[in-house]
């Protein structure tokens, strides 16, 4: 082993650094699924009758699926009684009116995670909706927020507090039939963000999420709706961390994304999550479901994703390009290393006329990490000029490491365009002395050589956000090669 | 400043150098000559650190350290710049960002802070000048879509912006036009210092013509057959290699 595949080798053993627990009070939902469960759930969360009613549809109906096998990832079978499917923090009176009212211990447990809500609040200009488990605890900026009409809160509070619109719009993207983990989100979910912009409001700030599993054996599924209306522009930041844990943790989440005309959702994610240790062991599972609709003509979704955790990522992002003119967009970073598995990609589907896509995806993999690209592009016969553009690259450290690459494309209208490019490659030695020989660490030259890889992807992110995924970048690949 | 002794290297099995012996003083200029195989980009490559290449007898000391013992990036910090032959592409990484970070790296090693944005881009300007680069340069991909005269005038901006105590420049001739070249030249010659020490490993004398060494050694087959002042180069440039191998034994 040369010099710097051992420095790397040395770093790449870098414990998790998030990987701490949180010693606070849970209510918890005992163990296992069941009708009782869900009405737990329902209970506890003060929930009008339709949303218990649509939950129990949707357990009634996984109960009937079997859990899928296609992907290319692998994993034991998943017990799905041996799961907490609801953990709240235990507050001392009902729920906070402001940050003072939270418990310490939590805010706390944000400062570890570099996410300290009251600067964030004064300094930033980002607005967090902080989901600690299952319930979300802290929401900052709703007042300005609510100024311009937006409303951002948790799933619950809309769910109590608007229901009409949670009522049209839940499961109109993800219906709870869609697939076997969005049946049991839609059957267990727990909390999540819901946002709705109303006509002709551009969102004055980023918007933002930070998930993190805390409490042991507790699968988290939240569910997130995010509704643009006319005219209507936001741009949401999904952050994710977890702590260390021997075992697997379960985390499937449905996002729904509403655009209708000329309305605009930028979504980008920085997913975190805990990778398991350098043999496999423990990690995050996560199987989610994240889709996109254009409903309306001239609107534009967009997804940015630097996935660096998780044991297991499995989800694709996707756009329905309903509405003519619409444009949807997937961005994608994921980097795999030691034992970790992805199998992400999106789905493009083009309904409307002159609807156009794009697909970026930037496959990472060190160690014996396996990567999947897996897309579909698919034309109907009736978007008429539909243009599609799918890029996939991906990048091999070392060579235990595995990536592949699925392009599925459905075409049935002959006027539409659609392009695919593919390429891999190796991180070149001959890069790796060229920097050194610069004066740069291996770690520091992986990283930069890694970071350029993806620069066409991280500049999608907002920009504070940007930052933030390159040294996770960094931090990931620490290690990768050898 | 740079003693070689007795340097023997193989690659894998395949002794490469065999007992090359090498002083260069600082302030100094030495050019290795030499036929195409002879060994003189391994010498290069080791002296900058490259994995791949086993020392299997003697030492390198750079100013009284043992070279062999540093990673490439200290080679690089304490102040050996090598100029590549075929410098890399790196896509998606801005050139200046990679020169900010080499700056800084060797600044922090010697105690120094970092340079901020303002001074640094002041500085890169200035050595901008001196290899007759065009700015656009700086904030396109390293090396990427860079013709051969722009990569080779990239290592000479490095070189410029990095100030090594000694420089290796590995056959930065080949590839140029006759301007590019001159240009080259002239940009090498003006980091000509008395602290500073430079190695020209080139094919031809043509390089010669534009820095002119203080010292001239032939290489051929791993081993240094002779050493003399400019006109030995001269004499090369006449003759070609062939008699002094075939004259290999007869002192100079």
């Amino acid at each position: 082993m040369n010099t710097a595949a051992h420095e790397l080798d040395t770093l790449i053993n870098r414990d998790y650094e998030y990987g701490f627990e949180s010693d606070i009070d849970s209510d918890m939902a005992p163990k296992g699924l069941s009708e009782e469960t869900i009405r737990f759930i329902s209970e506890r969360k003060q929930e009008p009758g339709f949303l218990l009613e649509w939950r129990l549809k949707a357990y009634r109906h996984w109960l009937t699926l079997k859990s899928p096998n296609w992907s290319s990832v692998h994993y034991p079978p998943i017990n799905f009684q041996d799961i907490i499917y609801y953990s709240a923090p235990k507050l001392r009176d009902n729920a906070p009116k402001s940050l003072e009212e939270i418990d310490p211990e939590l805010l706390r447990t944000y400062d570890k995670l570099g996410i300290p809500l009251k600067e964030q609040e004064l300094l930033a200009g980002v607005a967090v909706d902080a989901v600690f488990d299952s319930v979300s605890v802290a929401t900052t900026f709703k007042d300005r927020l609510a100024r311009e009409g937006i409303v951002f809160c948790s799933f619950s509070e809309a769910a109590r507090l608007h229901p009409e619109l949670v009522k049209q719009y839940m499961g109109s993207v993800v219906s709870y039939m869609d697939n076997f983990y969005a049946a049991l989100n839609s059957a267990v979910f727990s909390d999540g963000t819901f946002c709705y912009i109303p006509p002709g409001v551009k969102c004055p700030m980023e918007l933002s999420t930070y998930f993190r599993i805390n409490a042991k054996n507790s699968g988290q599924f939240e569910r997130t709706l995010i509704i643009a209306d006319k005219g209507a522009s936001v741009s949401y930041l999904e952050g994710c961390t977890a702590p260390m844990r021997d075992e697997n943790q379960l985390h499937a989440a449905v996002v729904e994304l509403i655009a209708l005309e000329d309305a605009q959702i930028r979504y980008s994610t920085v997913q975190n999550w805990y990778p398991g240790d350098k043999d496999g062991k423990g990690g995050i599972f996560n199987f989610v479901t994240k889709r996109g609709d254009c409903r309306g003509s001239r609107s534009r979704i967009s997804w940015t994703q630097v996935e660096t955790g998780s044991a297991i990522t499995w989800k694709y992002p996707s756009v329905i390009l309903r509405g003519d003119d619409s444009v949807g967009e997937f961005y994608s970073v994921a980097l795999t290393n030691n034992c970790q598995q992805a199998d992400t990609g999106t789905k493009m589907l083009h309904i409307g006329r002159n609807t156009r896509s794009t697909i970026v995806s930037k496959g990472i993999s060190a160690g014996r990490g396996q990567n999947a690209y897996r897309g579909l592009v698919k034309v109907l016969k009736g978007a008429e000029n539909a243009r599609n553009y799918s890029q996939c690259d991906s990048l091999l450290l070392g060579n235990r490491c595995a990536a592949h690459t699925f392009p599925y494309i459905e075409v049935k209208n002959p006027t539409a365009k659609v392009e695919h490019e593919a390429t891999t490659s190796r991180i070149g030695e001959d890069q790796l002395f060229y920097c050194m020989q610069r004066g740069l660490s291996a770690e520091d030259a992986v990283s930069m050589i890694v970071n350029g890889f993806c620069r066409e992807v991280f500049k999608k992110l907002p920009m504070e956000f940007a930052v933030e995924a390159q040294k996770l970048l960094g931090v990931s690949l620490e290690g990768s090669i050898g | 400043m740079l003693e070689i002794r007795n340097l023997n290297v193989s690659i894998g099995d395949k002794p490469i150098l065999k007992g090359i012996d090498l002083h260069v003083k600082p302030g100094e200029i030495h050019a290795i000559m030499g036929p195409n195989g002879s060994g003189k980009s391994t010498l290069a490559q080791v002296l900058a650190g490259r994995e791949g290449y086993t020392v299997t007898e003697g030492e390198i000391l750079f100013e009284n350290k043992n070279l062999l013992e540093l990673a490439p990036e200290l080679r690089a910090r304490e102040g050996i710049f090598l100029a590549f032959q075929y410098p890399v592409e790196i896509p998606g990484v801005a050139n200046i960002y990679l020169l900010k970070a080499a700056i800084n790296a060797r600044r922090k090693h010697q105690g120094l802070p970092e340079l901020d944005a303002m001074d640094f881009l002041e500085l890169t300007k200035e050595k901008l000048r001196l290899v007759g680069m065009d700015e656009a340069l700086l904030y396109r991909p390293v090396n990427e879509g860079f013709s051969g005269g722009e990569k080779k005038r990239n290592e000479i901006l490095q070189m410029a912006l990095l100030e090594p105590k000694l420089a290796l420049l590995d056959e930065t001739d080949s590839g140029l036009d006759i301007d590019a070249l001159k240009t080259v030249s002239e940009g090498v010659n003006a980091l000509k210092n008395p602290d500073r020490a430079i190695i020209l490993i080139t094919h031809y004398q043509r390089l010669l013509d534009y820095i002119h060494p203080d010292r001239v050694h032939v290489l051929a087959n791993g081993r240094i057959i002779r050493s003399g002042g400019p006109e030995l180069a001269l004499t090369l440039e006449e003759r070609g290699y062939g008699w002094l191998e075939t004259a290999e034994g007869i002192p100079a």
